[in-house]
């Protein structure tokens, strides 16, 4: 037993060698900013993210309890009048294309790998539990705001959005007022 | 040039949809290759030892702007035809806040830990499922906070019509923003990293 945790230990460690840098942030920045203004100029429109949480959520909120659903204001407003797929959408095509995307740099940098990224000193659970509740509150406010850092930060920034604006400033805000208080698990 | 193209009727609904995974895997790449796959990386931000969420948001921003602008200069983009988001500036500041805090704590945001679900971290898909969960919610309580939800609306509305001056100047405040900032960044991050080798002595 300790010997194959040995063994899958070294492993790691030399798929860990092997992993390629992260690219120069600067250059990597370029590359975001083609593709949104890639988005811009064939489509009319940015890039996004929360938009296809929600037609994931309203479509199964609506396959397992309709008449709740298309109460609701706000899933109805996804689910439309029902002869389209709320899942034929934009956002959530763009979405199937991020996770591909990602697994494809990932795998051509050598840095696919099953693995918790957290700080040395909390559990694995901990930080599993941390993740849980930072996306529920990500959810939550990404709602909101009317997108998440991705539909506005970035779309909304660089077409000079005054809420987009405003909410990138509060987003930092957030973020580093809180750090303070779960340094533990980074740090 | 007419542009944007899907406006102006080059193509239908469902190619759109080929071009939303197109463009996708170019944002997930992106996203990969800046190191955002890592919670690690990300949170480092907000400890000021690691500024690439500041770098590279800041540098995509300014590509994207620089480009529509250019565009709309020579005359290819209309630059009406391209979605703003309407403001509703008070659920969109609160937001934004509750936004942030999540971002720390749970060391994603959904773009990113798509990608790094994808990838393989646990951390990531446990962060998926608090998103759908917190959308859940929101759609559940959004009877009680629905009328602070469409508060306060002012349109679509951009930053030069709000101050009232040309939007080339406005692009030309950001650009130089986002030098001082770059700067900054790279000053921040050495004076942390030569502090940390000072308690490691």
């Amino acid at each position: 037993m300790s010997l194959t945790n040995t063994i899958s230990a070294t492993a790691d460690q030399v798929k860990e060698k092997t992993a390629k840098a992260y690219s120069n942030p600067y250059i990597a920045g370029v590359g975001l900013g083609l593709v949104l203004l890639a988005a811009f100029l064939i489509m009319g429109r940015g890039l996004g993210a929360s938009g296809a949480f929600t037609s994931v959520i309203s479509t199964g909120l609506n396959t397992v309890i309709p008449e709740h659903a298309q109460s609701n204001a706000f899933f109805s407003e996804y689910i439309s009048d029902g002869s389209v797929s709320p899942l034929k959408d934009w956002l959530v095509f763009e979405v199937i294309g991020v996770i591909l995307g990602g697994f494809l740099s990932g795998a051509l940098a050598g840095r696919l790998k099953r693995t918790v990224e957290k700080g040395p000193n909390i559990s694995v659970k901990g930080r599993l539990t941390f993740a849980f509740i930072g996306g529920g509150l990500m959810g939550i406010g990404a709602k909101m705001a009317r997108g998440c850092t991705s539909g506005q930060a970035l779309t909304g920034g660089a077409l000079l959005n005054v809420g987009s604006w405003a909410f990138m400033m509060m987003v930092f805000a957030g973020a580093y007022a809180t750090a303070y208080f779960i340094r533990r698990q980074w740090l | 040039m007419n542009l944007p193209l899907f406006k102006y009727g080059f193509f239908n609904d469902n190619v759109s949809l080929i071009i939303a995974v197109i463009i996708g895997i170019g944002f997930g790449f992106a996203l990969e290759r800046a190191g955002f796959g890592n919670s690690r990386i990300l949170a480092a931000q907000f400890y000021f030892r690691d500024m690439r969420v500041f770098k590279v948001m800041f540098t995509a921003i300014v590509t994207a702007m620089l480009g529509v602008f250019y565009f709309a200069w020579i005359g290819w983009v209309d630059l009406s035809l391209i979605y703003i988001t309407p403001t509703y500036i008070l659920p969109q500041v609160t937001g934004g806040l509750i936004l942030g805090v999540g971002f720390v704590i749970g060391g994603y945001c959904p773009g990113t830990s798509l990608v790094s679900m994808s990838t393989g971290r646990i951390d990531g898909l446990m962060y998926v499922v608090g998103v759908f969960g917190g959308v859940f919610i929101f759609g559940e309580m959004f009877p009680l906070v629905e009328s602070f939800y469409n508060s306060t609306p002012m349109g679509q509305i951009t930053l030069p019509q709000l101050v009232n001056l040309p939007y080339g100047l406005l692009v030309f405040l950001v650009v130089l923003m986002a030098i001082g900032g770059f700067i900054g960044a790279e000053k921040v991050e050495k004076y942390f990293a030569a502090k940390d080798m000072e308690k490691v002595k």
